[in-house]
Parts: structure tokens; C-alpha cells; sequence
């Protein structure tokens, strides 16, 4: 359930009604986590509660978009909420996995909190695993959208401007019949549940995913925000091919040492 | 994905398990399988000074401090605790792949337990011992049963566990690192003095520690947690030791033992674990 930084603010410090909730699946390549930490970070986004849970691992640390010493001490835990009123837009970011069992729980906590807080609309990032896709799918653009049928009057219009793929339906038996078409996400952790739940239960959500492996998944982090950036341009992308649109996103502190430590000098 | 003997494998993922295992519908035997199993694995929390039946007050707690793990439990065995000053008053019986407690309080530095004191001149301070290993499902169980019997108004919370120093990260190589050293983390209305360096970014706390440190951050409680690196896994005195540093604080001063019955409760540690550890006799 969210729980507020600040208690003292009364009900209406933290209105979310009618703000985007952007948030990410723990899914292949951590993407979807990697892009919300660009988007906290370069938005200097602030922590406004906390979504305290029993189906996620439990982890702490010290501020992950820490700038200075000051700020540095300040203490983050496994799921919070940061916001930002002038665009009206609310993150929640998730920074461990799903605790056995507990997927479908969290959906529901999740989609009664959107509900209860009158959020106008999801919009989830997630990714999933590359080497799942079919022929098709390998040429061109490794990236793909979803939208729920009511986000879909709302905003169908601009994906098709935008000239975005909208991710596949499978057949639900390959090879033995063609007519039945499913949807399937391999390794986008909880998207499919989210996005089903979200499509009977009447919410507008849109899921934004990158086909990818594990790895080094800051590119893919990179590609997926900018995805995300061509339609709620949260920042404002420099004309045409002059800058590196991935110069423009600010990267978190904590995303030092992804890969250990540093090497012992007796090693050469 | 295929290996290099040609078998093809599932390639692990950080997204987590299979979920369409997660996503697919459950049968009624799968229901029943799984409910059998949270029972197994639910935890039960005996406090001493409850008779049962009607509803109990809650414990008032001003100082509540949790040792996680062998080595940090006996350190609080060896400087604080003793059978004069402090009584059992509560025991954690649960069961996981890992370890098994029972409700038992005689219990050896070696064993897996789970236990509670309350220091006899002073009903608001606890100290709890957790030596057995509290799987991630069964961590929220323990926090509200455990913060669930406490008002927690007015109370400080002091968190003790070690880690690997193979888990720490830092520029440096962790070979040259003296090791063990002592990190703190600690939440918001936190306001004393820590007695070591915060823990730098981007190292992270898992499990219990990390557990009642997010529980108390988020319900606005003042603590802190000192997580001591160390290269040993097992009972070490010189793990222990580390935690000496501690002795200064607010918190702990006043209950620290005599130096000299420190010692001697040291010096019988290192005994009993190297009888047990020695794999060459």
C-alpha cells in the first residue's frame, strides 16, 4: 500500500488525480527498472512515499540519485513513489523481484492503489526476452506498445502517427492452428498479468517494451526512455540527429560498479 | 539458448521465475498444495508474559535492539547479555529449507534460534538474538508479529548483521581491504551519532536487516543498522569484535557488560567453534 513521506501534509498534499503513473515491470535485463532511474533522475523527481509490500524482497540503501554529500544519506527501500506536479506525472519504482506466488497480489494491491489515487493512466515499462522472437519480429525495430482498449480510443491516433509496432498476438498453438492469437510476453515478469487485469478492469495503461537479453542493459535503459520520451516528452529532444538524444538523460550515481569491484593489482 | 554441448537451456533471467507458472490459473490441488505449504511455513512469535486468550497489551518498548546472525548474536552474548540483568521473555518457532527452530530457550551459540530479552531493570528495553535464517517469504510474518505485540511510540530500533565483504562494492579491489569493518545505514528520524561510516552507494542490505530497516523508514521509526563485513562465515571472534565500536553509543553503554566476563565468554566461543569446524580430526 502507498504510504506518504510526509504525514503531515493532510489528504490533499498528495493528489495524484488525473497524473500518468509511470512505472516498470521487473522484467529480462532489469529495462524497464533502468529507464524509470533515468527518468527519477533526470526529472530530479522527488520522493513523496513509499509502496510498502510483502510480495517484493526487501533491500536498502542510501539515496540511489544522491548529487551531493548532503543528499546522500538519505535512506531508499525496495518500492517507492516519487512525483512531479508540473508534468503531472507519478513514478513508482520497484527495485528488487517478486516474492513466490506473490504476482498476482501485488497486481491487485497496485491496480486498487490506481484506482483509489484516480491516476488518468499507467503507462508500464517493460521488456522481453530477444531470442523469443519469430522471424518477423528480428527485422526491424526491437521495441513495441500495448495500449488497453480505453487508452486506445485516447491515444491510438498518436501511436499510429508516432509509426510505433504494436507488439504481436501468437498463436496460442503453433503449427496446430493459426486462428486463435494470444498474447505472450516471455521474461516481462509481471506485463501480461498487469496489462490483462488492466484491459477487464476498464484502466488505461499502455506498456512500452524492448526486445533484449541480459547483459549490459544500459543501451537498451537508453533506447526504451527515449521510446517513452517520443510520446510524453518528459524532456525536450534536441532537433534532428545533431545531439545524442541518450546525452540528454542523467545518470543516477548508483549505477557505478555494475560489473564488481575493481581488480586486484597483484593480478598483473 | 543453446550450451556448448548443444543441449538448449532456459537462460536465467533477472525478471525473476517462469512466470508463466505465476500467471496460469490454479487448481484446486494446487491451491491446497500451496496452502499447505505458507502453513508449514508460517512463523509463530511466543512471548512469555502472554496467558492467551484475550487481547494482550502491546509490549511498550523504548529501546529494541536485533542481532541478525551468529556472529552478531554473539556479540550481544558475549558484551551485553547475561542470566542476572536480562530474562527470556519471547521465542520464534518457524520452519524453512535452511533451518528449523523450536520453542526451546537453552539454546548453544552453535544452534539456529530466534529469542527475546527484556533487561529486568528496565521492561522497555528488548534485544532479540535471531541466529536461524528467515526466509524472504517469511519476513514480513516476523516483522508484524514481532512489531505487531510493540507501541512503538517512543521506541529506537539498533539492527546488528553481518555480510560478506565479497558482497561490498567499491573501486577498489576487496583484497586489499582490511576486513572485517563495520557500515551503518540508518532511517530519517535517526537523529544520534552513527559509529562508523555510512554505507556508500551503491551497495544495498537484503533479508532481515533490510526487512526491519524498510519497516521502521517507512512507519517513521528511529534506527539504525551496523552491518559488519567480514571474509569469515562462521563464529568468529574477530567478527565479533568488530562490533566493539558499538559499545560507545547511546544505546549500548549503559548496557554493557564487565570487559573482563567479555573476554572469558570470547575465549569459550572460540572453543566451541573449532571443535565444530575442524574438518581434520
Amino acid at each position: 500500500m502507498f504510504i506518504p513521506c510526509d504525514r503531515g501534509g493532510g489528504p490533499a498534499a498528495l493528489d495524484f488525480k488525473g497524473f500518468t503513473l509511470l512505472m516498470p515491470a521487473v522484467s529480462v535485463g532489469n529495462v524497464g527498472q533502468l529507464a524509470i532511474d533515468l527518468v527519477i533522475s533526470t526529472l530530479d523527481m522527488t520522493k513523496v512515499g513509499y509502496f510498502y509490500t510483502d510480495c517484493l524482497v526487501p533491500m536498502v540503501g542510501n539515496n540511489p540519485y544522491a548529487t551531493a554529500e548532503e543528499n546522500s544519506t538519505e535512506l531508499s527501500i525496495n518500492a517507492e513513489v516519487y512525483s512531479l506536479p508540473s508534468k503531472k506525472l507519478v513514478v513508482l519504482q520497484i527495485r528488487s523481484p517478486f516474492i513466490k506466488n506473490k504476482y498476482r497480489p501485488f497486481c491487485e494491491t497496485l491496480l486498487s492503489w490506481v484506482k483509489s489515487s484516480k491516476c488518468a493512466r499507467v503507462v508500464l515499462l517493460s521488456s522481453s526476452h530477444a531470442y523469443q522472437r519469430d522471424d518477423e519480429q528480428l527485422l526491424g525495430t526491437p521495441l513495441r506498445y500495448l495500449l488497453t482498449p480505453d487508452l486506445e480510443k485516447a491515444v491510438g491516433g498518436r501511436m499510429k502517427e508516432l509509426n510505433w509496432k504494436e507488439m504481436e498476438r501468437v498463436a496460442a498453438y503453433p503449427g496446430i492452428s493459426d486462428t486463435d492469437k494470444v498474447l505472450h510476453i516471455p521474461g516481462g515478469g509481471i506485463t501480461k498479468l498487469l496489462f490483462t487485469q488492466s484491459c477487464s478492469e476498464g484502466i488505461q495503461m499502455a506498456v512500452l517494451l524492448k526486445f533484449c537479453s541480459e547483459g549490459d542493459n544500459i543501451p537498451d535503459a537508453f533506447v526504451l526512455v527515449n521510446y517513452l520520451n517520443e510520446w510524453l516528452q518528459l524532456i525536450k529532444s534536441e532537433s534532428n540527429n545533431s545531439t545524442d538524444p541518450s546525452s540528454q538523460w542523467k545518470i543516477p550515481s548508483s549505477w557505478r560498479l555494475l560489473f564488481g569491484n575493481g581488480l586486484p593489482p597483484a593480478l598483473f | 539458448m543453446a550450451t556448448f554441448f548443444g543441449e538448449v537451456v532456459v537462460a536465467p533471467s533477472r525478471a525473476g521465475l517462469d512466470e508463466e507458472e505465476e500467471a496460469r490459473e490454479e487448481t484446486p490441488e494446487d491451491r491446497e498444495i500451496r496452502r499447505e505449504i505458507e502453513k508449514k511455513r508460517e512463523i509463530d512469535v511466543l512471548w512469555t508474559w502472554r496467558s492467551g486468550g484475550c487481547a494482550e497489551e502491546p509490549l511498550v518498548c523504548s529501546r529494541f535492539i536485533v542481532a541478525i546472525g551468529r556472529n552478531a548474536a554473539a556479540f550481544l552474548s558475549s558484551f551485553i547479555l547475561d542470566s542476572v540483568c536480562w530474562e527470556v521473555v519471547g521465542v520464534v518457532k518457524l520452519w524453512n529449507e535452511w533451518c528449523r527452530t523450536s520453542s526451546t530457550t537453552n539454546v548453544l551459540p552453535t544452534d539456529s534460534f530466534c529469542l527475546f530479552y527484556r533487561l529486568i531493570s528496565d521492561p522497555t528495553v528488548l534485544l532479540c538474538q535471531c541466529s536461524c535464517y528467515v526466509a524472504e517469504d517469511q519476513q514480513f510474518q516476523w516483522l508484524e508479529k514481532v512489531f505487531g505485540s510493540m507501541q512503538k511510540k517512543g521506541l529506537q530500533v539498533t539492527i546488528l548483521s553481518t555480510c560478506p565483504v565479497a558482497d561490498y562494492k567499491t573501486q577498489e579491489s576487496t583484497l586489499t581491504l582490511v576486513s572485517p569493518f563495520l557500515r551503518a545505514l540508518k532511517t530519517k528520524e535517526f537523529q544520534e551519532q552513527v559509529c562508523c561510516p555510512l554505507l556508500e552507494q551503491p551497495n544495498i542490505v537484503r533479508d532481515l536487516p533490510a526487512a526491519v530497516l524498510s519497516y521502521c523508514q517507512v512507519w517513521q521509526i528511529p534506527a539504525v543498522l551496523y552491518q559488519c563485513y567480514t571474509d569469515v562465515i562462521k563464529l568468529d571472534t574477530v567478527t565479533i569484535e568488530a562490533f566493539k565500536p558499538l559499545l560507545s553509543s547511546k544505546v549500548l553503554k549503559s548496557l554493557a557488560k564487565d570487559a573482563s566476563e567479555s573476554t572469558k565468554i570470547l575465549k569459550k566461543f572460540l572453543t566451541t567453534s573449532e571443535t565444530h569446524n575442524n574438518i581434520y580430526i
